[in-house]
């Protein structure tokens, strides 16, 4: 018999994660939501450690969540915020990461405007990295909660469809959904206009395209609204907002196409009453702080199995 | 193919070993009212419940037992070169104002209890926290003593205990001796 495949050091895509470690990560998540509902909610096991949150591009909640990942796991948390650094005085992304090696990181978590940002950290740093958002490219640690949420909801994701709707061109959510969840047994159908739709995605396993919302929700276990990024719309995209809403919003006429208990997601920020109705987004199928929740204990059992023994 | 140097406890004598402990901690305890008892990943959890069991049929009354994990608790996981796997930590109880009985097979550094008392004072303020274990081989690295002992038994570094229970072993309790060596051959 073989010898398993050594860890992975990096969770920069899922490329390198086999669906056993994908599993063994969600299944020591659920530890730390204990964790999180005890009355110290904290654990020793990264004692010792210094994480670096390098956020070079703006962020609320992948920030702070994995700022509160990262204490609750009792490591020391350098919070790097580029718009405050010397990186706004011209200092390039290599001499940054080397400068905060030389003050004894022991891991970073990356957020850069560019793909492939992770990539160099984790190249010049020589310690482990955590993608939290590379462009257009991937965001694992959202894919992982996402995943999260809906096992929580049905005990499996073995044979769920999951629908995600809005703008995937622009979305690295999706990407890292659409990369993912078919590795855990689950079905994604990306669905958003034509334009905002790269027929390259069709390619990934257990992934399909469409561009009617009716069909996309159609047996849907969990449907996804992506927040519908205003600023990169001026390129021609869309006809109007409020055209994209009468079609694509996430809404209870939308929802009654989708399995009876179906659960309703959100990677956040949202925008109201455009790609999700206020009432899909408050209402009972509604797991968007469920997600943020589980988001802090996804990211605590992702920092232990990159941080935590050498196998 | 070698076996163990010797058993050091028999079915038998495993069951009146826990007779005995819960015996020591209802007189130690005037009782068992607000005790708890629990139990350390792995076999310190059905040893946990073995005595409530007994607690039950010599005081008439139920203590409640949880299990433990304290692998995130562990200080050396900095250092371990595999990763250990999480367990579930259950403790469906409020401990506090509470007398907790800790419950593991084997004492032998009293790092694993070190762990445990880290772990058990995140859940709550116990009244009082005990230790009852199976076997203690001697060696500590830390000052920890256990309250209740089944067996006391001097070891050598060398040497390692192996304690079978129904529940996790299948087959009938035991507790054996073994060197290190005639393991490691017995397990390839």
């Amino acid at each position: 018999m073989s010898a398993p495949a050594p860890r992975p050091r990096h969770l920069l895509d899922f490329q390198d994660w086999s669906p056993d470690r994908l599993t063994a990560m969600l299944d020591n998540a659920d530890t730390m939501l204990q964790v999180l509902d005890r009355p110290v909610k904290k654990v020793p096991a990264l004692q010792g450690l210094t994480v670096c949150n390098a956020f070079f591009e703006n962020s609320t909640r992948t920030r702070t969540s994995f700022e509160l990942a990262a204490r609750r796991m009792s490591a020391d948390v350098l919070t790097f915020a580029a718009g405050s650094s010397s990186v706004s005085k011209g200092e390039s992304l290599r001499d940054t990461v080397e400068v905060l090696t030389a003050y004894k990181v022991d891991a970073y978590i990356v957020r850069h405007h560019a793909a492939g940002a992770a990539h160099l950290v984790a190249r010049y740093s020589g310690k482990p990295v955590i993608n939290a958002g590379d462009g257009r490219r991937a965001h694992p640690t959202q894919a992982l909660l996402d995943a999260y949420t809906v096992r929580q909801e049905f005990g499996s994701l073995e044979g769920k469809r999951v629908a995600i709707i809005g703008d995937i061109r622009h979305s690295r959510v999706a990407r890292s959904n659409a990369e993912l969840l078919p590795k855990l047994g689950a079905e994604v159908v990306l669905c958003g206009p034509a334009t905002l739709l790269p027929a390259d995605l069709a390619a990934l396993p257990g992934v399909t395209l469409t561009s009617d919302p009716k069909e996309a929700v159609r047996g849907a276990h969990a449907v996804m609204a992506l927040r519908l990024q205003k600023e990169r719309m001026n390129g021609g995209f869309l006809g109007s907002l409020q055209e994209y809403a009468d079609v694509y919003q996430v809404n209870e006429r939308l929802l009654a196409e989708a399995e009876s208990g179906a659960i309703v997601l959100h990677p956040g920020p949202m925008n109201r009453d455009l790609e999700i109705s206020g009432e899909a987004a408050d209402g009972p199928r509604s797991r968007i702080l469920q997600q943020v929740e589980n988001g802090q204990a996804i990211r605590m059992s992702v920092l232990y199995h990159l941080l935590v023994g050498r196998d | 193919m070698s076996g163990p140097k010797a058993i050091i406890l028999s079915d038998d004598e495993t069951r009146r070993a826990l007779t005995r402990i819960a015996h020591e901690i209802i007189e130690r305890n005037k009782g068992a009212d607000r005790l708890a008892l629990i139990g350390i990943h792995t076999r310190g959890i059905p040893l946990a419940t073995r005595l409530a069991a007994k607690l039950s049929e010599l005081e008439g009354v139920d203590v409640p037992t949880g299990m433990l994990d304290i692998t995130l608790y562990r200080d050396d996981l900095s250092e371990v070169a595999h990763q250990p796997i999480i367990r579930e930590t259950q403790v469906p109880f409020d401990i506090s104002q509470r007398r907790v009985v800790l419950v593991d097979d084997v004492l032998y550094t009293g790092r694993t209890v070190r762990a445990a008392l880290d772990a058990l004072i995140d859940l709550g303020r116990p009244a009082g926290i005990q230790l009852a274990v199976l076997v203690d081989r001697g060696h500590r690295e830390l000052p920890i003593r256990a309250d209740y002992v089944g067996k006391n038994l001097p070891t050598a570094a060398s040497e390692v205990v192996k304690v079978k229970l129904q529940e996790t072993d299948g087959g009938v309790d035991s507790v054996e001796l073994w060197d290190l060596a005639d393991l490691k051959a017995e397990l390839r």
